[in-house]
């Protein structure tokens, strides 16, 4: 009897049974995932390239003869490009220091090099303008001492500022692994044949390490093109994104204009993913190492350039975490204006979102927690059918359940609106659009890819001989599931369930748009109602200290789970 | 090429990893043109010594010299020290022709020269016509060339292999052990090679360095090594021999006769040099000097010692047998069995072997090995 024979101990019909049991599965998360990420995204595609009688191209060609919309355009486009320059700037020699040297405070480094991350940029930006905005704590020193002010917060480089601090740990943490993975010995054969310093760097390092750096700017490019928050605080809107939102609220859901721009946002993502996938598919060398080299990971320094090291990373990491500063103090202040600091201190803001407004934290939580469960179920069913799975479908399946990666939030959001606007859903006593229902929709649909790739690559980690010894025991496929294959993955559930829970409870840019009144929304639309007006600005900075809170557990817990791999939530 | 060949000599080298030393008090002397091998069990510091050759790690005692030149400061770039890595390090994002011109390229030679000795070193590898290739698409044995050749290709002073066939299947290792062999002694460059397999080690060297715990043990020609192991663990580790605990009861010019604690006396024809001073010893037999006879067959002037037969294994070119001599259990190696008489499980035979077979090593480990921070150079 050979091996095989062994191993298949479903009989030929509970296979077929199961085969079909798939295949509903297939079909149904099919048609769930085309009913809120397909089918919206192509009924703005439509909207864009349709008149009264058929198809057009007519809108789409007008948006390049509108300068404002040209503006806009060529605006997110500097905007993600210069962040992704500053952000390299910040990002690299970090990763470099981070992996390659040995010093005292390292662990700090990277810690620390976090922590941009778990403020959520629109909050960042208001944190930003307390201290370098017009009448900001620096430009206040600056007047008292030279005379002059430095518009750093305004217009266009305000906004570049917040994403640029926000975003570069992305490239940070995507570059130190790609580092951490060349094997030393790839650098010490070149040292061998007479290769050091910068040439070392430009021939063997750097091209080595560009895999990882190119993902980070990827998701750098695409995170700042789809940042709505960030523009809106700062009260500047020739850009794409905040262009779709204010089309769209202002003039209403039928301007035709406000889809055009969202069809461009959505090519712009689409672009500069498939560029970042080419070029890493061609580049895919995985840096396996075989047995110990005996080089030592991270060189000692001393004397002259560890003092540069520190003072660079110190530097860097000073002014990205100067946000945090000033929203923690803002939320402690009762009045906190044309001064350097506070000038009256207070605990009323929070007592003000706790109990008087307590709305925003539990909606955050309920809306939060449900798409992360949403998330995990579909995850883990999306993984398994994929790795698993013996049934037609399973690369669009792959496709759908990848494509809110290219989708902004705003896009996502008018989709929905479009779609579910006058659309009574029996149970709801009205629209989806008119519950909050729809940010749970929203959130987990925008965050699958998140745990999808969670969960596949835990499942990945389980060799299928597990599952098999299961089964020739007698466990059945589901027993099997249950028994063996879930309590295994159950660490990438938790960790993708924690990815989304922590980027849906911050989430502006969809959610600015869906929420359907006051009462009924997060905490990340909160910040922004109370940052309209200059007394809500105490409160809003209360709410921001409990995001970052919320966030920076999640963070902390996810690290946990990936075992100390440092930033793993933040990885593509 | 052979005018470029390097002497290597290392004198008391140490390196310390935290606290404990993964190599120390090592002393040796490789000639210009020499195969010498590092030969021990994984984790006794053979590849940190090599490393120190290379100058990828500076040593923590000693120091290491190349011809005249002491280069313990001296950075990896400037050594011209050739490495060939356990794992290759083939540079994934280069072709082979880019990966074996990389060195060429560093010294600044002329573009058609590359050209012509890349074709050259690619030739001598047998990988002609693999130019373009990247190396996710070469097998196990064509990375490992293409790492040859890219060290080969700068003609270095030294060469050094690190476990180079230890990632390769059994016949490639044998086939690349023979071409490895004779690029060697056409290049005439000094090499040095480190390796866990005895095999490899007595087959390529001229001299090997037998290692254990981050010292070299004994140093010698791979006949001296294998014939005449000074120490309990290279008669263990190279060739793994039976060893006979006893007392020296009677010593001549020639001959020792031991009292082993078997309760049979043994005779061993050893030269003085080895004879150690009277007292506990260990004798050393290899299973292939072993010969099974039925137990009443006359043994001439052999060592007899009888015993029964608890397992045997026919393997083609000899047949492994364990005898059970009282409470010891020894291995005996009967080479070319053809015709000879086969002996089974329960068999009673008298084990028989030479006293030129014997060797002697004392019980304890010498007191100059056991303390490796003395300094042991120019053996023999
Ligand atoms: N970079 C390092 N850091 C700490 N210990 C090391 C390092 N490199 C080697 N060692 C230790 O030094 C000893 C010798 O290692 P190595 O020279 O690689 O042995 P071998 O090559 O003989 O297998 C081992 O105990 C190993 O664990
Ligand atoms: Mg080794």
């Amino acid at each position: 009897m050979d091996r095989q024979s062994f191993v298949m101990t479903v009989p030929a019909g509970g296979t077929r049974r199961l085969e079909w049991g798939q295949a509903m599965l297939m079909v149904g998360l099919l048609l769930l995932l085309t009913l809120f990420i397909l089918y919206p995204l192509l009924r703005v595609l439509f909207v864009a390239v349709s008149d009264g009688q058929g198809l057009t191209l007519r809108h789409l060609l007008n948006f390049f003869d509108r300068p404002l919309f040209r503006e806009a355009l060529v605006n997110s486009l500097g905007a993600g490009g210069l962040a992704v320059a500053f952000g390299s700037l910040l990002g690299v020699p970090l990763a470099y220091f981070s992996v390659r040297y040995q010093f005292r405070g390292k662990l700090l480094l990277q810690t620390l090099g976090v922590l941009p991350l778990v403020i959520p940029p629109f909050v960042g930006a208001v944190a930003l303008q307390l201290i370098l905005g017009r009448s900001g704590m620096v430009n206040l020193l600056l007047l008292r001492w030279f005379g002059a002010s430095v518009p750093f917060m305004e217009g266009l480089t305000g906004v570049i500022l917040v994403q640029t601090l926000h975003y570069f740990p992305f490239i940070m943490l995507n570059t130190a692994v790609s580092l951490a993975n060349v094997d030393p010995s790839l650098e010490e054969m070149a040292q061998n044949l007479g290769s050091h310093g910068w040439r070392l760097f430009r021939r063997v390092t750097l091209p080595l390490m560009l895999p990882g750096y190119v993902a980070g700017c990827l998701l750098t490019f695409i995170r700042v093109i789809d940042d709505l928050g960030t523009p809106l605080m700062l009260n500047y809107t020739k850009l794409l994104a905040p262009q779709a939102y204010l089309r769209i609220t202002t003039i209403g859901i039928d301007d035709v204009d406000g889809y055009v721009v969202c069809v461009i946002l959505v090519v712009l993502s689409l672009v500069s993913l498939w560029a970042a996938r080419k070029y890493l598919g061609l580049s895919e060398y995985a840096t396996v190492q075989r047995g110990t080299t005996g080089a030592e990971i991270g060189r000692p320094i001393r004397g002259m350039k560890l003092a540069v090291v520190l003072l660079i990373s110190a530097g860097m990491l000073g002014v990205s975490l100067l946000p945090h500063l000033g929203i923690l103090v803002l939320s402690l202040s009762r009045i906190w204006s044309f001064s350097l600091l506070p000038t009256v201190y207070t605990l009323g803001n929070y007592e003000e979102i706790l109990f008087r407004t307590p709305h925003f934290v539990k909606n955050t939580l309920l809306y939060a927690l449900l798409a992360a469960g949403v998330d995990i179920v579909l995850g883990a069913v999306i993984a398994w059918l994929l790795l698993r799975g013996r049934v037609f479908g399973r690369n669009l399946l792959d496709a759908i359940a990848t494509m809110p990666l290219a989708i902004p939030g705003v896009v996502l959001a008018v989709g929905y609106l479009r779609v579910f606007h006058g659309w009574d859903v029996p149970g709801l006593g009205g629209p989806l659009t008119g519950s909050w229902v729809i940010l749970v929709i929203a959130y987990s649909m925008r965050r699958l890819p998140y745990t999808v790739r969670a969960c596949y690559a835990a499942l990945q980690q389980i060799h299928v001989s597990l599952e098999e010894a299961a089964q020739n025991l007698g466990a059945n496929q589901v027993r099997t599931f249950w028994k063996v294959t879930f309590p295994l993955m159950l660490g990438g559930l938790v960790a993708g369930g924690l990815i989304s829970f922590m980027t849906s409870a911050v989430e502006l840019s969809s959610t600015i748009m869906l929420v359907p009144k006051i009462e009924l929304g997060p905490i990340a639309y909160g910040i922004y109602v109370y940052m309209q007006s200059a007394i809500g600005r105490g409160p809003g900075a209360a709410l921001g200290v409990v995001a970052i809170l919320l966030v920076g557990l999640c963070t902390y817990l996810t690290n946990r789970i990936f075992a100390g791999r440092s930033g793993s939530a933040f990885r593509v | 090429m052979s005018s470029k060949a390097s002497e290597v000599r290392l004198e008391g080298v140490g390196k310390r990893f935290g606290e404990t030393w993964a190599v120390r008090g090592v002393s040796l002397h490789v000639r210009a043109g020499e195969f010498y091998t590092f030969l021990g069990p994984s984790g006794c510091g053979k590849t940190t010594l090599l490393r120190m050759i290379a100058g990828f790690a500076a040593p923590d005692e000693g120091g290491v010299w190349l011809d005249d030149t002491m280069v313990n400061a001296l950075p990896p770039w400037k050594r011209d020290v050739g490495m060939v890595f356990q794992s290759y390090a083939i540079w994934p994002h280069m072709t082979v022709f880019e990966n074996v011109a990389f060195g060429l390229r560093e010294r600044r030679v002329s573009r058609a020269d590359i050209e012509r000795q890349v074709g050259e070193a690619l030739r001598m590898v047998n990988l002609e016509g693999m130019q373009g290739r990247r190396p996710s698409q070469l097998s196990g044995g064509q990375q490992q060339r293409v790492a040859l050749a890219r060290t080969l290709v700068v003609q270095p002073r030294v060469l050094l292999l690190d476990e180079p066939l230890s990632n390769l299947d059994a016949r490639l290792r044998a086939q690349m052990r023979i071409e490895l062999l004779k690029l060697q002694r056409d290049l005439g460059i000094t090499t040095i090679y480190v390796t866990h397999d005895q095999e490899e080690a007595l087959a390529l060297s001229t001299r090997i360095a037998v290692m254990s715990a981050g010292a070299v043990i004994q140093e010698g020609t791979p006949r001296e090594i294998y014939e005449a192991p000074r120490e309990r663990f290279v008669a263990e580790f190279v060739g793994a021999s039976n060893l006979l605990r006893g007392e020296v009861r009677q010593a001549t010019r020639d001959t020792l006769t031991v009292a082993t604690d078997l309760g049979v006396e043994v005779r061993a024809a050893c030269p003085s040099v080895h004879a150690p001073s009277p007292g506990r010893i260990l004798l050393t037999i290899r299973p292939e000097a072993m010969d099974l006879l039925p137990p009443g067959e006359p043994a001439d002037h052999r060592n007899r010692l009888e015993g029964k037969v608890v397992a045997s294994a026919f393997q083609g070119a000899a047949i492994q047998y364990e005898v059970e001599v009282g409470d010891t259990l020894l291995r005996a190696s009967v080479t070319n069995p053809k015709g000879k008489r086969l002996f089974q499980r329960g068999d009673l035979v008298a084990v028989v072997f030479g006293p030129e077979d014997v060797g002697i090593v004392p019980e304890e480990p010498r007191a100059e090995s056991r303390e490796p921070s003395v300094v042991r150079s120019g053996q023999d």
